[in-house]
């Protein structure tokens, strides 16, 4: 084992004994149990200094300089204060997370509200590997704060618990909370490298070779939520007929199975990679598509609603229910 | 993370404003060397090119170092310390990298913020000061903020400053103040500028260019008439042709004075001039702090006058000082150079053959010869040669108070009167704001004492023949060029001088109030606050009290903001209603608006239904109807308050 590590398993499990470890839901506002202040390395430089400059004064009877160290001092001491401030009584909630797939950047979002009229400066928010963003906030605004973790696995992806820091106003004093928000991200998997679609798949058994669904156009129908952005009518709308959708014929009757039973012998993984990959390209074509997995099946159906629950499937195929 | 062109700016400008004060006493070429420097990293910072490389920086800072270890002959003492402080943080200027870096900056300049008082503790010093301060918070703050514009950030500055004022203010009152030094200090620790206790032709005429003040004094009661205040410094005895020195005494017997007048009471704020001796009125008698009283009426301090002092003295105006000086002590006022100044000699030992037996008269004829044989007081004599005092009195005639109360004291030993040479500090301006006196440099003056047996030493101010308004209304008086004088000196008009008093009685207060803050006066003003058997650690109790019980106050001010109350009231009194409803087991959904509750509760308790109904449609009549008035509010209110449930 490798010295370091062991330091931050250490480390870790102190933090987890010492400080509070809830999984929260709903608004965290900061307050005085929540939030740790304690000195930074700067701090112990700047004591250094103010020391130095106190022997001076005594040693050389300068009252002047007596009154600037103990402004000096108090400055320091005050900008604790500050730090506090800057941060208590912010009010947190988590926000939606959208599904991404395994090697991008999950994009976490919390809602920041400041209730109070005392603008916040440059509070950071990191998760345990240094992954970070810093915001300001001004008096009585909320925003939306983004924090982006790398999803390298497919499944649920936890924001972990998160630290929540501020230096202001002088670096002298680290303020920070932690807050750990029931709020996962949900993971696809990394889609394969384009391959084609497996036409022999077709049940109507026909050969042909393309099945392209949107070459007949068979005509215009209301909006449904779910309803692929490609396929809306813009000109429609432009020409003020509300939110319609085209249709296309060549899409009846023609189904595509995802089969996984029907793929070359390769580790799982790569199975679900691959049908990651035909689903992606099945739904930009426009086609009727259904999933069949060794746990279940979703029935042949078009639309981004359907896509996403095949990716859900497919993001969650093997993993324990939680 | 690279630093920004603006937060360089700022560190520049916290460079150069704690070296700014610096700047008339660093030897000139630092003083162009870091200003050059300055404005070169202003120019990087403007252009954005890069850094200069490592191995430049290190060669600049190597000449530097070494021209200055050339410039200063060493690398130790203050002087030396300060001007490779000052070099070493400009240097580091042009090497900023990370933030680490500018707070390094931040702390150095203000550490050298510090070095400056040295110099100058004075009122405009401390403005500065906390000038120089906000720049340093404003720009401190800029490490940590990034983006804040300017102004927020020197507001936030400015409000850490102010808060911490009341605060640091409790420590310097209660803080336990230490009797330094810690350590031995170097040579060059103080200031020193003043008299010192040697003579020669110039020294005094130099001192009457520096207005600095010396000393200021406060009179119990009336103050004597000018032509009496002579404020006595080192005594000199032994002449070497050139130089007057005080040479040792030849007794340790302690002066005495007999068939002394009304004694006189007064305080003196002397002002550090890192030699021992003491100053008071023309005799000395008591005096309130630890001090000797030399056979020759000097008062010497037990250490060097390193810091401001105040004591208090009583002194005789009239009195007979040591009519039986011991022999060995009138040897030495007897003694002479041999074989100089034959002229001298020779004028002397006339007046003595005219009178043989009294001394007296040969004071008189001295006095006489300066009055009538053509001789002027000027700030500018002709430099002298050898034979000094005969090139003095027979050939230039040209001399300010040390020439001429050296060659008294020359002539009357050559005619065989016991004599000596005083010197101090003569007249004093007074400010009647303040109702004190101040002795400048300026004032510094030298008289002789002669002894004439019975009588005792009695003072003679030859100064006093040749320019009486000298004594009588000062240097601009008496000289005929007053504009080689200092200003102050000179006679500037009434409501400049009033002005100049205002400061200087405040500078006084300041003095005597914030720097001369020390053991002592720390002690008397909490005894006079009330404060009973003081011991440092009972100080040490109280600071931490005081600064407990402020920062409670901040705390509570500055948390103050942190929330803004809903302050509609028409809200408030729906709220008001809902909690009614929430106690009662019948809470608002998060996602409910006032009918939709209302219609909620209606349905599930139809007999409050009527009055729900009415209370919701009221509510968003006020809250949200721009048409209806805030007539209905009581109404609203007392509808509310008479709900039950």
């Amino acid at each position: 084992m490798k010295l370091p590590n062991f330091r931050g398993v250490l480390k870790q499990k102190f933090r987890n004994w010492a400080f509070r470890r809830t999984v929260e839901t709903g608004t965290v506002q900061l307050n005085q149990r929540r939030i740790y202040i304690l000195p930074t390395r700067q701090f112990f430089g700047f004591a250094f200094v103010l020391i130095l400059m106190l022997l001076g004064d005594i040693n050389y009877n300068l009252s002047l300089g007596y009154v600037l160290t103990f402004l000096l001092a108090t400055t320091g001491g005050l900008s604790m204060l500050y730090a506090f401030r800057n941060m208590a009584q912010l009010e947190i909630h988590a926000g939606y997370v959208e599904p991404v797939f395994a090697g991008e950047q999950a994009r976490f979002l919390f809602h920041f509200n400041n209730p109070g009229a005392l603008p916040r400066h440059q509070i950071h928010l990191h998760d345990d590997e240094g992954h970070q963003t810093a915001f300001d906030l001004p008096a009585q605004t909320s925003t939306p704060v983004e924090l982006a973790l790398p999803a390298t696995k497919r499944g649920w992806l936890d924001s972990g618990r998160l630290t929540l820091y501020t230096r202001f106003p002088l670096g002298l004093f680290n303020a920070w909370s932690y807050i750990h928000f029931d709020v996962r991200a949900l993971v696809y998997p990394k889609p394969a490298a384009p391959q084609a679609l497996p036409i022999a798949a077709a049940p109507d058994g026909s050969g042909k070779t393309t099945i392209r669904g949107d070459e007949d156009f068979a005509g215009l129908r209301n909006y449904v939520p779910g309803d692929a952005m490609p396929r809306i009518a813009w000109k429609a709308l432009a020409r003020e007929q509300g939110l319609q959708v085209k249709e296309f014929s060549a899409q009846q009757g023609q189904q595509l199975w995802l089969d996984w039973s029907q793929l070359p012998d390769i580790a799982q993984e790569r199975k679900l990679e691959l049908l990651t990959r035909w689903v992606l390209d099945a739904d930009a074509q426009g086609l009727h598509y259904g999933l069949k997995l060794p746990d279940g099946e979703v029935m042949p159906q078009q639309g981004t609603a359907h896509r996403a629950e095949c990716l859900r499937r497919l993001a969650l195929f093997g993993m324990p229910a939680s | 993370m690279k630093l920004s062109a603006q937060l360089t700016y700022g560190l520049i400008a916290c460079i150069l404003l704690v070296s700014a004060p610096h700047a008339d006493h660093l030897p000139l070429w630092v003083s162009t060397e870091c200003g050059a420097l300055l404005l070169w990293r202003a120019y990087l910072a403007r252009s954005g090119k890069a850094l200069p490389p490592r191995w430049l920086l290190l060669g600049i800072t190597v000449l530097s170092v070494m021209a200055i270890a050339i410039t200063f002959r060493s690398l130790f003492g203050r002087e030396v310390g300060v001007t490779l402080l000052i070099l070493l943080s400009t240097l580091k200027l042009l090497e900023l990298k990370a933030v680490r870096d500018a707070t390094i900056v931040v702390y150095l300049s203000c550490f050298i913020i510090i070095t400056n008082f040295f110099y100058s503790q004075s009122i405009p010093t401390a403005l500065f000061m906390l000038a120089t301060l906000l720049v340093i918070l404003a720009t401190w703050v800029h490490l940590q903020t990034g983006g804040l514009a300017f102004k927020p950030r020197l507001r936030i500055g400015g409000m850490l400053l102010l808060q911490a004022i009341p605060l640091s203010l409790i420590l310097f009152v209660l803080f336990p103040r230490v009797q330094g030094p810690l350590w031995g200090l170097p040579q060059d620790a103080y200031a020193s500028s003043g008299l010192s206790d040697t003579m020669s032709p110039g020294s005094m005429s130099k001192l009457s260019l520096n207005d600095a003040v010396a000393f200021r004094v406060n009179f119990d009661s009336d103050a004597p008439s000018r032509d009496r205040m002579y404020w006595r410094g080192p005594v000199l005895w032994d002449f070497d042709g050139t130089t007057w020195t005080r040479g040792r005494n030849a007794t340790t017997r302690t002066g005495l004075l007999e068939d002394a007048g009304m004694s006189l009471a007064y305080t003196v704020t002397l002002e550090p001039h890192n030699k021992r001796w003491l100053f008071a009125l023309d005799m000395p008698d008591k005096l309130s702090i630890p001090h000797r009283l030399m056979p020759d009426f000097q008062l010497l301090s037990d250490k060097p006058v390193n810091a401001r002092i105040r004591y208090h003295a009583d002194s005789f105006l009239s009195y007979r000082a040591n009519p039986d000086e011991p022999p060995q002590q009138l040897q030495r006022a007897l003694a002479l150079p041999r074989g100089l100044n034959p002229q001298a000699q020779q004028l002397a030992e006339d007046w003595r053959t005219q009178h043989p037996r009294d001394d007296a008269a040969i004071v008189r004829e001295v006095l006489r010869h300066f009055n009538q044989g053509g001789f002027e007081y000027t700030l500018e004599p002709p430099l002298l040669g050898m034979n000094g005092i005969d090139e003095f009195l027979f050939q230039s005639k040209q001399g300010f108070c040390e020439h001429y109360a050296g060659s008294f004291v020359y002539l009357l030993r050559a005619a065989g009167v016991p004599a000596r040479v005083v010197t101090g500090y003569q007249g004093g301006e007074y400010n009647a704001l303040g109702d004190y006196y101040i002795l400048r440099q300026a004032d510094a003056h030298a008289w002789a004492e002669v002894w004439l047996g019975e009588r005792g030493w009695i003072r003679y101010d030859p100064t006093a023949a040749i320019a009486p308004a000298r004594i009588e209304s000062g240097l601009s008086a008496a000289v005929s060029n007053p504009a080689a004088l200092p200003f102050m000196a000179r006679n500037p008009p009434p409501w400049l001088r009033n002005l100049r008093f205002n400061f200087d009685a405040l500078a006084n207060q300041w003095n005597q109030w914030v720097l001369g803050y020390n053991t002592e006066t720390q002690f008397a003003f909490l005894t006079r606050l009330g404060m009973e058997d003081i011991s440092w650690q009972k100080m040490a109790l109280n600071m931490l009290a005081g600064i407990f019980i402020l920062v409670g106050v901040f705390t509570l001010l500055l948390l103050r903001r942190l929330v803004v109350r809903q302050t509609d009231p028409v809200q408030a009194v729906w709220l008001k209603l809902c909690r009614k409803l929430a106690k009662a087991g019948l809470p608002r959904m998060a996602h409910e608006g006032p009918q939709d509750y209302a219609a909620r509760i209606a349905a599930a308790y139809p007999e409050i239904a009527a009055d729900m109904h009415d209370l919701a449609a009221r509510y968003v009549a006020l809250r949200y109807s721009s048409a209806t008035a805030q007539d209905g509010l009581p109404a609203f209110k007392q509808a509310v308050r008479s709900f039950k449930l």
